[in-house]
């Protein structure tokens, strides 16, 4: 017997799915639910913007409200796509201007996004509700006034980590007197100043904000007159609070914190002169999100401040925290699922602070949630990695950095494989993984056996030859992000796992040993691949085939080659010929 | 030239073959691949190439340190949030000094002139002239020379106007005009 509902009890039941990968799910049950559920999704995630076309996705999803996009690879944010790669937002923003009239979010993330784009959208979208550009490039600030003027109900403006060019600070001033919907705003990465009084002014007429991002040029003896008029704020994050300490500054910044029942989270801190940590002291309590990560501040100081929240969930900060203030955070926050320590000098070649291994050992020892880790040191033993994978089997993202490359376990000189190897054999819900040191072959046939839930894996000067690779990609079966920069992998083991790449969603490998011979192949063998060599020294059919390819970037996609290729990218196409933009 | 693998239209299953050791190599011995840091520093540039060194917001790296490029893997905006370690009271403000008709600049560190007498007496050292007294009116009348600035506007002002450590801030390069050029600057609006 068939039972069939009216497709308006479907429409409803499929309301309540949220994740994508649940509706992806029910649209493959048969013909009728693959044509309900198109028509009631709302929100579309597009992890690689060249996998699919602004057309196949409005085809396929005519009624979405919100999209988010991520563009280029993740090592751009270390600059190793050059510029003029690609991800431009525009040809999106223009089709879903025609399409999605009634479109309210849009994310970005890692993508060029031009003024030109950012009016489109203010002016396109009369419901246009959420912005957030995350590690975005390509528009002034003159786009951010086109946004603030037109756009009447925005919640949402988030410009975190991009690269804007700063004209001016006008822009804010470009918010109508009557508009009164922002929940959030985060400005943290402009260099100008914005008019305070039309700051004030804006925070003021918006009783819903709830997450306030400063940038640096707002001095904190600013602050205090900020957070009177929003002290329901949940997240805050400073300007610079470098300003010579006055009592009076100080005594007006503590009452103004103390006012902030809300707060959860904090950020700025720019040249924090260490005296003024005390005035938030009042809110510690309830913080469960600190970035520190600005504050060149010395580990006494932060200790003091850290020492306050107990519930403390997630720590970004400078490596001045030193072995002893992690042990600190060990004893005092039991609750820290997240812990991020950035290096203060990257640079030098000698440590310029007492942060060792022995910092995140305690911290895995003393904190039994952690489960998040993203850690700049100067040295590393297996040992210690052991004693990390023993204490935290629940880790999900585990990135380490050791500054100097290919640095052995520095007690017996040895490499660093049974370390990590005891990391994925431990820590059974690994997800994410940066490996760094001295690493052979070795490494990578234990991370092929055990990390069976790895998502994305990140290497740089790691490995002794193909086989390392052939162990990641023949091993890894929930792999979907492969980065890899100078380690000795080539032709062998790409094209001989050539099928898995069409599981993933993209591999980068720079400054590796694949030949342009092997590329072309590999793309004369995946239709389903783009396969992209970048290469700056000129066209690669004029250097012999067995050349090894400067960058390689290959993903999977339902849209064929892209059109808007630099003069320094090829794709290697399927009829082996190449094809220029 | 090496050999060249030709792949042609076979599927060249030698080329997917897997064994230990590097592309290219026949023997099965591994070969140690571990690199030196100035190795790897080669390597990297030289496949990197250049336009991955260009320095978005004009950090620099000190000179010291082989340069990776995208190494060790830090943000831009996270590369320069410490005070370097020379303070600003540390280093010197050095500014080119050019004069009409002679051949090469030279160069001066300001910091290390309490006013500008002492300064004019160092710049009429330097280029063996006499540049006189000023005045406010007269600017350096009675001298063939007039000591001129440029300053961060990219105007050509007169040295003297304005307090020193104004000066001494906004200061870009030293000029020391002669001639008929130099009567015209000193005399009123």
């Amino acid at each position: 017997m068939v039972y069939s509902f009216p497709e308006e009890v479907l429409e409803y039941v499929f309301a309540f799915l949220s994740s994508d990968k649940d509706r992806n799910a029910v649209s493959l049950v048969c013909k009728s639910w693959y044509e309900i559920e198109r028509w009631c999704r709302r929100r579309v995630f597009i992890g690689n913007c060249y996998a699919v076309s602004p057309q196949i996705m409005i085809r396929r999803f005519p009624e979405v409200r919100a999209v988010k996009i991520k563009g280029k690879p993740h090592f751009a944010d270390f600059n190793l796509v050059p510029e003029r790669w690609g991800a431009y937002v525009y040809p999106w923003i223009s089709a879903m201007a025609r399409s999605y009239p009634w479109l309210e979010e849009i994310k970005l993330k890692r993508m060029v996004v031009t003024d030109e784009s950012l009016e489109l959208i203010s002016k396109s979208f009369k419901n246009f509700k959420v912005l957030s550009l995350s590690s975005c490039e390509g528009f002034t600030t003159d786009g951010l006034s086109s946004i603030a003027a037109n756009c009447r109900n925005l919640r949402e403006l988030d410009l975190r980590e991009s690269e804007v060019e700063d004209l001016s600070g006008h822009w804010l001033s470009h918010f109508p007197d009557n508009f009164t919907s922002l929940v959030s705003l985060n400005m943290s990465c402009l260099g100008s100043e914005v008019s305070f009084s039309a700051l004030e002014r804006l925070i003021s007429r918006c009783p819903n904000l709830k997450t306030l991002w400063l940038n640096r040029a707002v001095p904190v003896e600013k602050l205090a007159s900020l957070l009177r008029r929003a002290p329901q704020l949940v997240e805050f994050g400073t300007g610079a609070c470098s300003t010579e300490i006055r009592t009076d500054i100080f005594s007006n910044l503590v009452e103004a914190f103390s006012g902030c029942k809300h707060l959860k989270s904090l950020s700025g801190f720019w040249d924090v002169v260490p005296a003024y940590l005390p005035a938030m002291y009042s809110v510690c309590s309830r913080i469960t999100k600190l970035n520190l990560s600005y504050a060149t501040v010395q580990s006494p100081d932060l200790v003091e401040l850290i020492s306050q929240c107990s519930n403390l969930k997630c720590l970004w900060v400078l490596d001045y925290i030193e072995d002893a203030g992690l042990k600190a955070l060990s004893s005092y926050c039991k609750d820290l699922q997240e812990l991020r320590v950035f290096p203060s000098d990257p640079y030098s070649a000698e440590p310029n602070v007492s942060l060792t291994e022995q910092g995140l050992v305690t911290v895995s020892a003393g904190c039994p949630k952690l489960q998040s880790v993203l850690y700049f040191c100067r040295q590393m033993s297996n040992a210690a990695l052991i004693a990390i994978a023993r204490n935290r089997p629940n880790l999900i993202r585990f990135r380490l950095c050791i500054i100097e490359p290919q640095a052995p376990d520095y007690l017996t000189l040895e490499p660093l494989d049974t370390g990590f190897g005891a990391i994925v054999e431990h820590c059974k819900e690994l997800r994410r993984l940066s490996l760094s040191g001295l690493l052979t072959d070795r490494v990578f046939e234990y991370i092929g056996t055990h990390a069976k839930k790895l998502e994305m894996l990140s290497l740089a000067f790691a490995g002794d030859s193909d086989l390392g690779l052939h162990h990641v990609l023949s091993g890894c079966e929930s792999l979907r992000k492969l980065e890899i920069r100078d380690c000795p992998f080539g032709d062998r083991a790409l094209l001989a796992n050539a099928a898995k790449l069409e599981t993933m969603r993209s591999l980068w490998m720079s400054s590796c040993s694949v030949s342009y011979g092997a590329c072309k192949l590999l793309g004369q063998k995946m239709p389903n691949l783009n396969v992209e060599v970048i290469d700056e020294r000129g066209p690669p059919d004029s250097r012999p085939e067995s050349i090894s390819v400067e960058k390689l970037y290959v993903y999977r996609t339902v849209a064929g080659p892209r059109a808007d290729k630099p003069d320094f990218v090829w794709t290697m196409d399927e009829d082996g010929a190449l094809r220029f933009s | 030239m090496e050999g060249v693998m030709s792949h042609g239209n076979d599927l060249n299953l030698k080329a997917t073959e897997l064994r230990l050791g590097l592309p290219g190599t026949d023997e099965s011995t591994s070969k140690n691949n571990k690199r030196t840091a100035n190795e790897l520093v080669k390597n990297s540039e030289l496949l990197n190439g250049k336009s991955d060194a260009k320095a978005r917001d004009g950090e620099t790296v000190p000179a010291s340190k082989s340069q990776i490029v995208g190494w060790p893997p830090v943000r831009s905006f996270r590369k320069n949030i410490v005070q370097p370690k020379k303070t600003e009271a540390e280093t010197g403000n050095f500014v080119k000094v050019s004069m009409d008709g002679a051949p090469y600049l030279r160069k001066i560190d300001l910091k290390i002139y309490k006013g500008y007498q002492e300064l004019l007496k160092a710049l009429e050292n330097m280029f063996k002239l006499t540049i006189g007294e000023y005045s406010e009116r007269e600017g350096y009348k009675g001298s063939e020379y007039a000591p001129a600035y440029e300053d961060k506007d990219g105007d050509l002002m007169l040295v003297g106007d304005v307090p020193w450590d104004m000066f001494m801030s906004t200061c870009k390069r030293l000029r020391i005009m002669k001639g008929s050029e130099a009567t015209g600057l000193g005399s009123g609006v």
